[in-house]
């Protein structure tokens, strides 16, 4: 009898090449989003808002499923869920706790939806559960078009305002009265956070979204605190998991996405270890270095 | 403009919040070099002050005129010198990244370091004597450590005027008077205008020029020997108000809260320090 799963089922590199080049596309969209999101992703831990992210991929979903039931674009369905989500998200919650119960009632309702567009949806089934568990190798060309384009609007947007964002998310009131418009910031953050979801949605899934827009960042931030080496880093991460995912994925018969997930996970506990023995040797050796100074 | 024209003046300012009238007809004027304490109750509208000097918000009636212009936002001449909150052990920021977002926080564009960045970070650094830490992470610092950071923040620009909300609340002493001579230093060398908000103004009085005391929708303005005494006050609160000295330092006793229904308890049962003479 076959067993249920088969070590060839994970990895089989024949016609490895061929392969390749079908899903040529698929792994551009892959790196620039893994580029994106992790640089999103240290903006996005630093205002903490990962439970947002996961809040605007479920509306994402509903958008997707709304277009794919009512024949419409299916990227632009996603987009405008994820935006539309992303504004309301900010402009009702701008503080914390009130973000968190906002999201916590927002989610399940586009959850819920999007599963219904889905269930009254007839078409192709492939084309159901891939928007919440993603499988990136199923997108159009000329929709793995658009998203590329989408994230690299996303990545200028986020160059531009670069500084003042991050003066905005570490200290939000000496910003304000440094004269950093942060409610203008706030918005502009908000559309380039829709943006980046949407796109992750087609690529990962409304449901794993926070692989690419948040592990990777958080990963980074354990072993780094700099300017340059956390947005680097987590750039670095989001690029090998996405890629190395999509690479893995087409040499087996399973989706993408745990390929994906598992590598981003990996990372993260690889960053915690080598935190925690850091942190670890400065207790015995640094401290007494650091503690000095506090007089 | 010469040097002596006032770098802030506040002309016939009112403030109203949820229908209630905090204070008005305040008027005051300040000199560069000069440093003017703001004591007061909580809810008196100490902090509201500062933030219609930063442009930040509106006052219900007057006008505020920085440097002989309309308080703006993001007026370059003002530094601002926030109250000490903790920043989390995993914030992803060096000593001296706290100190730079004073220089580059609020540009737009490419985040790339201009000429002359890293050597103003530096020699901030070196005024508030916190080069020793200068790669470590905050959160992996002191509260004190932390408010020095600050404070080099706030001197990014050279500016002509401080605006200090409450920045020596919790620090121990010792933090307390590092601080505030930095400041002092400041105001001396560059000649820079002071507004200083505190609860407690023991730790600053050395160096107090005036006084602004609010308190029960009035308001003393005048040096700390006017303003820091048992009838004054009284008549300020509305109700009997002790001044006393106690070992150096002088605290006020029976001063009721201005805001009753948001006052922080400590406040009706603790005397309330004021300062030291």
């Amino acid at each position: 009898m076959r067993p249920l799963l088969e070590w060839s089922d994970v990895f089989s590199f024949e016609d490895y090449g061929a392969l390749l080049q079908l899903v040529g596309n698929s792994v551009v969209a892959g790196a620039v989003l893994g580029i994106v999101g992790g640089l999103i992703g240290v903006f996005i831990v630093q205002r903490d808002m990962a439970f947002a992210v996961h809040g605007v991929s479920e509306l994402s979903f509903a958008g997707a499923a709304a277009a794919l039931l009512f024949g419409g674009s299916v990227v632009a369905g996603s987009l405008v869920g994820a935006v539309a989500a992303a504004l309301l998200i900010g402009a009702l919650g701008a503080k914390a706790r009130d973000r968190n119960s906002i999201v916590g009632v927002l989610m399940p309702a586009g959850l819920g939806l999007g599963i219904l567009f889905l269930s009254l949806y007839e078409g192709r089934s492939a084309n159901r559960f891939s928007l919440l568990t993603g499988q990136i190798v199923s997108v159009s060309s000329p929709d793995l078009g658009w998203l590329i384009g989408i994230a690299v609007v996303v990545l200028a947007g986020l160059i531009l305002v670069w500084n003042p964002l991050r003066f905005d998310s570490l200290d939000g009131q000496s910003a304000e009265a440094r004269g950093v418009p942060s409610g203008a910031i706030a918005i502009v953050f908000m559309i380039l956070l829709g943006l980046i979801v949407a796109v992750a949605v087609h690529i990962i899934g409304a449901l794993l979204v926070m692989a690419l827009l948040v592990t990777p960042a958080a990963a980074a931030m354990r072993v780094s605190h700099g300017p340059l080496g956390v947005p680097l880093l987590a750039a670095l991460f989001g690029f090998v998991s996405a890629v190395g995912g999509i690479l893995l994925a087409i040499a087996g018969t399973l989706p993408v996405s745990p390929y994906i997930t598992t590598i981003s996970f990996l990372i993260y506990l690889v960053c915690r270890v080598i935190a925690w023995r850091r942190d670890r040797a400065l207790a015995v050796v640094g401290a007494p270095a650091v503690a000095p100074a506090a007089a | 403009m010469t040097s002596s024209d006032p770098v802030l003046e506040i002309a016939g300012a009112a403030l109203r919040l949820r229908g209630r009238e905090l204070w008005s007809g305040l008027d005051l004027s300040v000199r560069p070099g000069e440093f003017v304490a703001v004591l007061g109750p909580s809810g008196s509208g100490k902090t509201t002050l500062l933030r219609a000097v930063l442009g930040l918000q509106q006052l219900s009636a007057g006008e505020v005129r920085v440097g002989g212009s309309t308080a703006r936002r993001g007026d370059r001449r003002i530094g601002y010198i926030p109250q000490q909150r903790p920043l989390p052990p995993g914030t992803s920021l060096r000593a001296r990244d706290l100190v730079a977002m004073g220089i580059n926080g609020t540009r737009f564009g490419l985040p790339i370091p201009r000429r002359g960045d890293r050597e103003r970070v530096d020699a901030l650094l070196d005024a508030v004597g916190a080069t020793s830490y200068a790669e470590h992470p905050v959160g992996m610092l002191s509260g004190g450590e932390q408010q020095r950071l600050r404070v080099a923040q706030a001197l990014a620009d050279r500016p002509e005027l401080l605006l200090c909300d409450e920045p020596l609340s919790s620090l121990d002493l010792a933090n307390q008077q590092a601080v505030t001579a930095i400041i002092d230093r400041e105001r001396r060398e560059r000649d820079a205008a002071v507004l200083f908000v505190t609860h407690d103004v023991n730790p600053i009085l050395d160096h107090v020029d005036r006084i602004l005391y609010i308190a029960g929708g009035r308001f003393k303005l005048g040096t700390p020997e006017e303003v820091l005494r048992s009838d004054v006050l009284t008549a300020l609160y509305g109700a009997p108000v002790e001044v006393l000295r106690m070992g150096g330092r002088l605290v006020v006793v029976g001063a009721p809260d201005a805001d009753d229904h948001c006052a922080e308890a400590h406040l009706h049962e603790a005397p309330e320090e004021v300062g030291a003479a």
